[in-house]
């Protein structure tokens, strides 16, 4: 009885102290873009979302998240299948080089760009006589989001294809299933929430993502500024109300992402479940 | 003497030959899964053009530069000092996260209680917030006349623009690798070792540390390598907070940041080359454990 009651008051206290540690870390600094960007009234949080300088860099982050998305699902389908579906040499070496964009600053991530096409890059003199313009330009901050959500797919889809093992692929192919059939019937139907888990998390990155495309960006309002990039010329120009406005945004795209990646992860437990049933 | 007794070396001919063939096989056996050509040729196409190559060029453009240039730049006092900073703030960032990580995990794993879902979903919160967001956030709320800093300001305590801040703002920032490393190893592990223990009269503190502790090692230090990396290069949720003060709040990404602003390339890329080698270091000892992790976890 009396161990019980120890119990509980333990059960009480940690989870306590663990609802303290999540609201003033987390939650706090979400509400308080909320709360900031609405000081001012919905009037001037309207002006800064409606302004063009915002909508031209909110159309800009979609367009380099969307490419970098496609560009590393791709790169992750065919990883995962390489490294968990056959053994050959050199495969631990590859999947370590996969991680590195993970280990690496941002600001590292964006300097390596500049130091190929920048004006002292080796790229440098082909890519200016071809006319076309990489760093401080759209393709520059295409290239550094590629760079730092590279690993998020195949990192994903990795563990999960080598806990399944290859016996049903080779079971499949040996009946003489096709390489694409054998895909689309025998493993996607495995990994399709991991698959969705990891293109929601890089999602989430390539939207965000400041250090890298800070470097490799012009920071020129209403061409090379992304989002993240315009929240910070807001704030460091003291336009406080208006900086967390446009942060507002990206709050919102955050809070629609947690939710989707949650039910996603709920459902791939769920189905999970079913299996070893 | 029958027929059928072989001689030692005839048995050991035979054993070579059989370990020979048993090495051929399973290489033969992965094959019969299609698209080895293709899936391999494509992802280490992909990983030259987007990793190694421009990772390589840190190494070409620093070929201009003679090694005791290079000697000069990254042991130049300002540098050395941002280091330092960088190194200390991810440190106590990574180990206070290991604590409430550790502690979090549990919670989530082990109890039952409302709300338990919407804690568990909000630790992702990291990930899924624009390091740019959370940095104006923190700056705002940490300041003198902010929500938290208000309450900390009367005290003499300043947490904007010194250490502090940067510590908090490295802590927000590696929650989740904590957290997301501890928690599925706490799922697997079963509840009858512990209760074994107590039954065998171990109290709550010896339980934790002689039976749990051990099966968690490896995936917390998984998880404070993760969050200490994460922390050493960390900029868009540290620049604001930190205030980029030399010899103060000066970490090295910004350090970067400011040699390239003054064209400095040659600056940058030597405090990068140490950067990439130290990032490099903690790669391959967090892969060193989780290779420990996943043999120890199939020999169960």
């Amino acid at each position: 009885m009396k161990r019980q009651i120890k119990a509980n008051i333990t059960k009480i206290l940690l989870i306590s102290t663990c609802v303290i540690f999540v609201g003033v870390m987390l939650v706090v600094p979400l509400a308080s873009v909320i709360v900031y960007s609405l000081r001012e009234g919905w009037q001037v949080l309207a002006k800064t979302v409606m302004d063009q300088y915002t909508i031209k860099a909110l159309q800009l982050t979609l367009y380099a998240a969307a490419i970098a998305v496609v560009f590393n699902t791709v790169f992750g389908l065919f990883s995962s299948w390489a490294i968990t579906k056959f053994r050959f040499k050199g495969k631990n070496f590859l999947s370590t080089l996969i991680d590195i964009p993970f280990a690496i600053s941002p600001v590292i991530a964006g300097l390596i760009f500049i130091l190929i096409f920048g004006r002292i890059g080796w790229a440098y003199d082909f890519f200016n006589s071809h006319d076309i313009k990489v760093v401080f330009a759209v393709p520059g901050i295409v290239l550094a989001t590629i760079f730092v959500t590279f690993p998020f797919v195949s990192r994903e889809l990795i563990p999960l294809m080598h806990a399944q093992g290859t016996d049903e692929e080779e079971a499949a192919a040996l009946m003489g299933a096709k390489g694409l059939s054998v895909y689309r019937r025998v493993t996607l139907p495995h990994i399709k929430w991991g698959l969705l888990y990891g293109v929601i998390l890089c999602t989430a990155r390539a939207l965000g993502e400041f250090g890298a495309v800070s470097v490799v960006s012009g920071k020129l309002r209403g061409k090379t500024n992304t989002l993240p990039l315009h929240v910070e010329q807001l704030f460091q120009e003291f336009h406080l109300t208006a900086s967390f406005a446009a942060a507002s945004i990206l709050v919102v795209i955050a809070i629609i992402i947690l939710i989707l990646k949650n039910i996603v992860e709920y459902k791939g437990k769920k189905e999970d479940e079913l299996h070893v049933r | 003497m029958s027929l059928l007794t072989f001689t030692r070396g005839e048995i050991c001919a035979m054993n070579i030959v059989t370990t020979k063939l048993r090495r051929f096989a399973p290489r033969r056996k992965a094959h019969v899964i299609p698209g080895f050509g293709l899936s391999v040729g494509v992802t280490i196409t992909l990983i030259s053009l987007i990793v190694v190559i421009p990772l390589l060029s840190v190494l070409v453009a620093l070929s201009g530069i003679s090694w005791r240039e290079f000697w000069g730049i990254v042991t130049d006092k300002m540098v050395l000092h941002a280091y330092q900073v960088s190194f200390v703030c991810s440190l106590i960032a990574a180990v206070v996260n290991c604590v409430f990580g550790l502690l979090l995990a549990w919670v989530l794993t082990r109890y039952k209680f409302p709300g338990r879902r919407i804690l568990d979903g909000l630790i992702e919160l990291p990930f899924a917030l624009p390091t740019a967001v959370a940095g104006i956030a923190l700056t705002t709320i940490y300041a003198d006349q902010g929500w938290i800093g208000k309450i900390f300001a009367p005290l003499g305590i300043k947490i904007s623009y010194t250490q502090v801040g940067i510590t908090i703002a490295l802590i927000f920032i590696g929650i989740p690798f904590v957290v997301r490393s501890v928690q599925p190893v706490l799922e697997k592990l079963d509840s009858q070792y512990e209760e074994a223990a107590q039954m065998l009269g171990a109290s709550r503190v010896r339980t934790f540390f002689k039976v749990l502790m051990p099966e968690l090692l490896p995936a917390l230090l998984t998880g404070f390598g993760l969050a200490f990396s994460r922390g050493l290069g960390e900029y868009g949720s540290v620049v604001f907070i930190a205030g980029n003060i030399p010899y103060k709040t000066q970490i090295a990404p910004l350090l970067i940041m400011g040699k390239l602003e003054q064209f400095s390339y040659a600056g940058a890329t030597s405090i990068a080359l140490v950067m990439i080698v130290i990032a490099f270091i903690l790669l391959f000892s967090i892969n060193f454990i989780q290779s420990h992790m996943n043999k120890a976890a199939k020999n169960n």
